[in-house]
């Protein structure tokens, strides 16, 4: 716990943004529940309290966790919650390491009626975990760290492309993976672009419209540069279509992996890069999109829930998700409705809501947009969590409880009438490619397939 | 620009999804906000009606010889018989055949997990072959990991409430949990998926294990009572498998919270609301509204949506956003409120005649709410509407005291079923 220096409650506060627009909403009002929380503060001691005094012990989130549905030696988010919180205030007791076998899916942030804040309280709880149980030499550490670390592996590995993806498919990798590391070997590797979104990016020549008003930062994480380009492609020409200078900043990992790792300190570098870098631009005009879910989710409320930084809340109220974004400021029904001619090709998906989508109040705008378009049938497939996770499901002890959270889900795509998947999560993606064999797109590329097709 | 439509439901719980896919049948674009999870997930499943008079006689045969003589200002009162009537049989064609008591006004006595008899309207069909007025020997059946039924409690109370029927209570061991603090959802898991169990003799799908543990104990009676954890999504089939196991019926006794009967009728009215092409937002809550300039109708509501303010517009607009439970209504030291509207919620003054000194007597408080006309539009301190296009339903009205009258989902219901009605009708073409 070196990275303090600097970034102590007392010293961020005076750069914590206190604008015309941040003072009325809804939170504050006695709640308490979004106080951002030093997670290691000079002291050392994490902080496990805000919003503990809310619950009312309804048992409401332990009905929601997948986790605990199919595993009975996790006690659920409650115990993870609120109740460990009581328990350390009474007799300073350690984190139960059964905080790493949750999955990170705040679905019980979704759920619990009186708001206590869950996925703050397991962050910081695991944070506490790693850093005081889990010892800096274990297998556990080191793989955590690498998992949580993904875009460092991708910038070198997408140096050499091609190389990378015939090595990760390897055999004797996968042994290697799985014995040495503890990464299951029961998954394909996802294969790294030949060309980064980046390196398009800069091929293109950056943006190709301009404009005064109509500006937007794009946030588009270690996944859509280095794995899917095509989805921040998309992103990019629908924006530019409706008239959108586009920007795309220097940029890290949104912290998503490290924060499900326990890794804060590897999280607080990442958000402290990415809120000095998209805080500028907001201050010149632009909005921040991005087109993962979980990256939205990550600049929005985890950043504010966790770490108290200059600019964090101006970032966070600034932020959006890329289709939410173009349906509150841009007719999207109505440019749908008029692009979806004759000539388009009747396409049907079988589609499944993230669950970071979800805490956002994302979810159904994908099916919405379907119904506004002639010849395109978007089928939900149901609440029920993916279980993967981001990085949960390559652990080799958690390989199969992920499958077995993602039995539900797999039963109710093969059942839709689609043979192709949609959503707006990579790693949700992955998991319906591997459980199902569909191939699976994003929402964007759909909407850019309909708006520009022609 | 706003998000458009011509029905906005705020709050996703019994109320506001009846409102929801009755203004569905009626409007074309109708959304349905809710901040979190509702009652419904508390709620034991069974759809009261009234149990008890406001003056505490009953239990009630039938509800509807009560209804009319229930005080002015009572939900019931403002939206009248039929209208309940309506909201029932708009209810049973929606749950088709999940729930059962259709077929009669009267109300069916449903054994409860703390061993008392409920009068209840509407009841799962998981709990059918349970019911009290059926004069059949009963097994309660509870299992050492789950303390909040105890089964063999259960089942001396109900031998003193006077159940025409001999009643026996076991506490077994659930095959495949061994810890206390295994959520329900656990349970219901593993007899869904009758996942392998080792019970010692070698592993063995749970539900073979559970009727081999239930058997020895079937001596005389004609069926079994479980906990409400007999399986998910696939309840009805685990509820056969253990029938044609056990050769005797099987029921589940409605208990909680949390309750996974509760949570089973959400899913279901959340199916048909996908079927009415509602559409549902959840995960962020309506905390604000803009009138028009002589604020007589409302123009947007805004949605927090992580700190920025989401208009989003509709027509008419209902409000269902639960009682003191849910956060429908704020109480603090000083006043009652409601909190997104600022709708007028009559309350004494002073906060001790919120009170009885009595702890089981008339308490005030629980009637609190908003007050409403015929239509359900909430009325300001003048007795006038606050505004033209908003409605009332479910646990935000006043007048009633659910707890007490065991009329809580029945209320949701009818006013859920009027409130949409109206909005929809209110739609501009
Ligand atoms: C523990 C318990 C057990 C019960 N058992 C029974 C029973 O056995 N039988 C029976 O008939 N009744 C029972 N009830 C009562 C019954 O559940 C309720 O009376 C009734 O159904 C209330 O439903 P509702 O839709 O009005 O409100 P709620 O179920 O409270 O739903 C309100 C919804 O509105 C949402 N909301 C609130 N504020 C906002 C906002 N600002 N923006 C967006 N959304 C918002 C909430 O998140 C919630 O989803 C029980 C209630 C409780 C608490
Ligand atoms: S849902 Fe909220 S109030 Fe209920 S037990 Fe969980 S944390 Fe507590
Ligand atoms: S975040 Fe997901 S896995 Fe973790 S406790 Fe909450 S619901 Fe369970």
């Amino acid at each position: 716990m070196s990275d303090t220096g600097g970034s102590s409650a007392e010293d961020g506060g005076e750069g914590s943004e206190s604008g015309p627009t941040d003072g009325d909403v809804l939170e504050t009002d006695g709640e308490g529940a979004f106080d951002p929380i030093e997670v290691f503060p000079e002291t050392g001691e994490p902080d496990l309290r805000p919003g503990a005094d809310d619950c009312y012990k309804c048992s409401t989130c332990d009905t929601n966790c997948p986790v605990a549905a199919v595993d009975e030696e996790f006690p659920g988010p409650k115990f993870q919650g609120p109740e460990q919180w009581r328990l350390k205030r009474r007799e300073d007791h350690d984190i139960d390491p059964s905080i790493t076998k949750c999955s990170n899916c705040m679905r019980c942030d979704h759920a619990c009626p009186t708001g206590v804040p869950l996925s703050q309280q397991h962050n910081t709880a695991r944070a506490e975990y790693v850093a005081q149980q889990v010892s800096r030499f274990s297998r556990e550490y080191w793989r955590n760290r690498l998992l949580a670390n993904y875009g460092t592996m991708a910038r070198l590995g997408s140096r050499v492309p091609r190389l990378t993806n015939a090595v990760m498919g390897l055999s004797a990798t996968k042994w290697l993976n799985e014995r040495v590391l503890g990464i299951t070997s029961e998954r394909e590797f996802p294969e790294f672009a030949t060309e980064t979104f980046r390196e398009w990016w800069a091929d293109r020549g950056g943006a190709r419209v301009s404009s005064e008003e109509k500006r937007i930062a794009y946030f588009h994480g270690d996944y859509a540069n280095y794995n899917t380009p095509e989805v921040g492609k998309a992103l990019v020409r629908v924006f530019e279509s409706f008239g959108y200078e586009v920007a795309v900043p220097d940029q890290r990992c949104s912290g998503t992996p490290m924060f499900a790792n326990g890794m804060l300190e590897d999280a607080r570098r990442a958000a402290t890069f990415n809120v000095e870098a998209f805080r500028e631009l907001v201050e010149d005009g632009y909005d921040v999109v991005c087109s993962c879910t979980s990256c939205s989710f990550a600049l929005r409320q985890e950043y504010l829930e966790l770490f108290d930084l200059k600019g964090v809340e101006t970032v966070a109220t600034n932020t959006y998700d890329a289709v939410e974004y173009l349906r509150i400021y841009e007719d999207l029904e109505g440019a749908l409705a008029e692009a979806s001619g004759d000539d388009g090709q009747p396409a049907a998906f079988a589609y499944h809501t993230p669950c970071h989508a979800r805490n956002q109040g994302l979810d159904g705008q994908t099916v919405e947009l379907g119904d506004a378009v002639d010849g395109l049938e978007v089928h939900d497939v149901g609440d029920s969590c993916s279980g993967i996770s981001g990085t949960y499901g390559w652990k080799r002890e958690r390989y199969e409880t992920s499958m077995t959270i993602g039995a539900e889900m797999f039963e109710h795509i093969e059942r839709a009438d689609a043979d192709t998947g949609l959503t707006e999560c990579p790693t949700c993606a992955m998991q319906m490619e591997h459980g199902t064999g569909y191939e699976v797109r994003h929402t964007l590329e759909v909407l850019a397939d309909v708006l520009l097709e022609q | 620009m706003a998000i458009e439509d011509d029905v906005l439901v705020i709050g996703g719980g019994l109320a506001g999804m009846t409102a929801a896919l009755t203004a569905a049948e009626r409007a074309s674009r109708v959304r349905l906000l809710s901040y979190k999870q509702s009652t419904l997930c508390h709620a034991s499943g069974l759809i009261d009606v009234l149990g008890y008079a406001p003056d505490r006689s009953g239990p009630l045969v039938d509800p509807f010889d009560a209804i009319p003589d229930l005080p002015q200002g009572h939900p019931y009162e403002r939206v009248g018989t039929d209208a309940i009537r309506e909201a029932l049989h708009f209810f049973d064609a929606v749950v088709g055949d999940a729930y059962r008591g259709a077929h009669t006004d009267r109300n069916a006595l449903v054994p409860t997990g703390d061993g008392t008899v409920k009068p209840t309207a509407r009841y799962p069909a998981s709990t059918a072959a349970g019911l009290a007025s059926r004069p059949r020997a009963t097994l309660l059946v509870g299992f050492e990991t789950l303390p909040d039924f105890d089964a063999p409690l259960a089942a001396a109370h109900l031998r003193e409430t006077g159940v025409p029927f001999e009643t026996r209570g076991v506490t077994l061991q659930f095959p495949g949990i061994q810890r206390a603090d295994a959520t329900l959802t656990r349970y219901a898991h593993l007899l869904e998926r009758d996942e392998p169990v080792d019970a010692g003799a070698g592993a063995a799908p749970a539900r073979t294990v559970l009727a081999e543990a239930v058997r020895p104990h079937l001596e005389g009676v004609s069926r079994v009572g479980f906990p409400p954890i007999l399986g998910d999504e696939h309840h009805a089939v685990v509820r056969r498998d253990l029938e044609e196991r056990l050769g005797v019926a099987v029921f589940e006794v409605p208990s909680g919270p949390p309750s996974l009967p509760g949570i089973r009728l959400e899913r279901l009215l959340f199916d048909a609301l996908e079927e009415l092409s509602v559409r549902v937002t959840t995960g962020v809550p309506v905390v604000d509204y803009e009138a028009s300039a002589d604020g007589g109708r409302i123009e947007h509501v805004l949605v927090d949506r992580n700190g920025q303010r989401v208009p989003y517009r509709a027509d008419s607009y209902v409000l269902a956003t639960g009682g003191l439970v849910g956060t429908g209504i704020d109480s603090s030291r000083e006043r009652v409120s409601e909190p997104i509207f600022d709708c007028n919620v009559a309350h004494p003054t002073d906060r001790y005649d919120w009170f009885e000194d009595d702890a089981f007597g008339d308490h005030p408080f629980a009637r609190f709410g908003v007050t409403v006309d015929r239509e359900l539009r909430p009325l300001a301190a003048d007795g006038e509407p606050e505004f033209a296009n908003l409605r009332a339903a479910g646990a935000v009205l006043g007048g009633y005291d659910y707890a007490a009258e065991k009329s809580g989902s029945g209320v949701s219901l009818a006013t859920g079923y009027v409130a949409g009605t109206h909005a929809a009708a209110e739609v501009r073409g």
